[in-house]
């Protein structure tokens, strides 16, 4: 700004003499030239994202109220007729209820697992940075690499799990796992706590870091027990910490695709099918392309509305404040 | 009191160690099934090996297919991260330090792909590269991740220009540099910390991602170490051990990276989930 303020007072001084004026026309060069490099500077990133970003959603809009096999051209208007069939159909309709069994078991038992290992390694204790390093490990490996793993282990006969069951006297599950339509939903959240329950320790751990160690002091010359402590200071304070959490853990569950296509594809008998699924199902392997947009659409407006939803009621407290800030270090 | 607290310390142990099995006992278990043959794998499941087989590993590093997919996926990652920080850093620049009229509609624009989960733009995405052209060409899945990157990693650089005083760049614009040689001389060095984070970061990303080049790539020479994963597991489906051999080849690069950047990746996911 010192060109600014040298212009300025230099002006100033200048003010009786009448001088034809040189600033209008230097003060548009100066704000063409300022809107040319901010413009420079932001045009590659706008490119990128709208073309590559925004308008996939464009096109699957409109590529949704078509019925369309991919290739030729796309004559064929339907109006809503994909969306009406997709609240129709029975897969779909369960599509929808496997998202949500998987989000309630994300927030009822894989946060809370999170939590606890967290305030584990928060203690005192020998070699806990190895731990903390381990647990976060799964979180790096690919989604492929994970299911392909855990495709072996579960394999009907010779995998380690069924040889785990028969040693654990669950003969029930021998052949079963991943294998079995009332089996396969639990088996596929076992690897799903694996793979990212390393992530939630490490955004909990964070959290559990920036907590005065004062308070706790306080609380416990006030006479809190560990369990009170906890109850009434810490999971408060972690408040801003777990909404986070539990809005990654439901976007990642809304969008759930790379574990589940490798190591079921959905089956059997669609019982392990997620939306995302269905999309890839049918804009892929079907050809039915219109219709496979039209649940992208409504994959997309889902997460839309309860992103909306969540910022704007449950992380709204948290956005001026503690996370924020946190985040920023 | 010194016996239950010994007692409590041990309970301690006990339960880190429970969940550490847990988290490691697949890995280990796929080690060293990659050292038996298929047929032991069935009869000696949790054992060591009788004899110790190395040819499941060393013939999958013998065969080119294995490196071309690493180097696949490495050459995508590198583009990918040039792309996304490049694009990134200079609209974080004028995001952060540039005042005119729309500046926070923008930012708030590329926010918003923050909330965009990738499988919602996938099938579109798909019809629009084959439009293009860019079916079977790297560019087709360098871009698009890139795009994708650009969200989480403006959110991270503009904070981080925004922490640089103005005092900096008020003594550079008296000693006359200009704005562009502000951006590249002072800002980029300074914000080199972050450029590493939002890197590894972007790497990460790109390397485990599957389903763009499952879909862009057809010409197994183009196949990323994901697809290559997946597709040695239906060519090689009864073969257990062989497969579980490829997987552990396919996490080295990934532990090895993690181990090297574990700092940047830790608190970069960290930082930018409780921003996003």
């Amino acid at each position: 700004m010192p060109s600014l303020l040298s212009t300025l007072t230099k002006e100033r001084t200048e003010e009786a003499v009448p001088t034809p004026p040189p600033r209008p026309a230097r003060a548009r060069l100066r704000g063409w030239g300022h809107w040319a490099s901010v413009a420079w500077f932001l045009v590659p990133a706008l490119v990128l994202f709208l073309v590559f970003v925004l308008a996939p959603i464009v096109v699957a809009v409109f590529t949704g109220f078509f019925k369309w096999g991919g290739i030729g051209p796309m004559d064929d208007f339907v109006g809503f007729a994909n969306y009406t069939r997709l609240f129709d159909d029975q897969v779909f309709l369960g599509d929808l209820g496997r998202g949500l069994y998987l989000i309630v078991l994300s927030i009822t038992v894989q946060l809370p697992f999170a939590l606890l290992t967290a305030v584990l390694l928060n203690q005192k204790l020998r070699g806990r940075a190895v731990y903390r390093m381990l647990f976060f490990a799964p979180y790096i490996l690919s989604e492929v690499v994970t299911a392909v793993l855990f495709t072996m282990i579960f394999l009907p006969g010779a995998g380690m799990a069924d040889h785990l069951a028969g040693l654990l006297g669950l003969e029930g599950l021998r052949g079963k796992w991943l294998a079995d339509p009332s089996t396969v939903m639990p088996t596929l959240f076992v690897v799903m706590i694996w793979k990212y329950f390393g992530f939630h320790m490490m955004l909990f751990l964070a959290g559990l870091q920036s907590i005065p160690t004062e308070i706790l002091e306080a609380a416990s010359i006030d006479g809190a027990g560990a369990w009170q402590r906890f109850r009434h200071v810490t999971l408060p304070l972690l408040g801003p910490t777990i909404r986070i959490s539990v809005f990654l853990s439901i976007i990642g569950s809304i969008q759930l695709f790379d574990l589940v296509w490798v190591m079921t594809a959905g089956g059997p008998n669609h019982s392990s099918e997620t939306m995302a699924i269905a999309m890839f199902q049918f804009g892929f392997k079907r050809y039915q392309v219109g219709y496979a947009s039209a649940i992208s659409v409504v994959l997309f407006m889902i997460s839309l509305v309860f992103s909306l939803f969540y910022q704007r009621y449950v992380l709204r407290r948290d956005l001026s404040g503690a996370v924020t800030s946190g985040g920023a270090r | 009191m010194n016996t239950r607290r010994t007692a409590r310390g041990l309970s301690l142990h006990a339960v880190v160690w429970l969940i550490a099995a847990f988290v490691v006992v697949p890995l280990i278990y796929a080690v060293i099934s990659g050292f038996k043959s298929t047929g032991e794998l069935t009869t000696n499941p949790f054992g060591l090996p009788e004899q110790w087989k190395i040819g499941n590993y060393t013939g999958i590093l013998g065969d080119g297919m294995f490196w071309r997919q690493i180097a696949n996926s490495a050459g995508i990652a590198i583009g990918t991260t040039v792309c996304a920080v490049a694009a990134s850093a200079m609209a974080a620049f004028v995001l952060a330090r540039y005042a005119f009229r729309g500046r926070e509609l923008f930012y708030t624009l590329f926010t918003i792909g923050l909330m965009f989960p990738f499988a919602v733009a996938v099938l579109p995405l798909f019809l629009m590269l084959r439009t293009f052209g860019l079916l079977d060409n790297p560019l087709g899945v360098i871009l698009p991740q890139a795009a994708f990157g650009l969200p989480m990693t403006i959110v991270i650089l503009r904070g981080f220009f925004r922490t640089i005083p103005a005092e900096i760049e008020e003594a550079a614009t008296m000693d006359g540099c200009g704005k562009l040689r502000f951006f590249w001389k002072i800002l980029l060095p300074m914000a080199r910390p972050a450029l590493g984070t939002v890197s590894v970061l972007s790497v990460v990303a790109s390397w485990n991602n599957f389903f763009l080049p499952l879909l862009v790539f057809n010409d197994p020479k183009w196949q990323t170490i994901p697809v290559g994963v997946q597709q040695f597991q239906g060519q090689y489906s009864t073969d257990f051990a062989l497969v579980l051999a490829y997987i552990v080849l396919a996490m080295v690069p990934a532990l090895a990276f993690y181990a090297v950047a574990e700092r940047q990746l830790i608190g970069g996911l960290t930082a930018g989930a409780t921003k996003g």
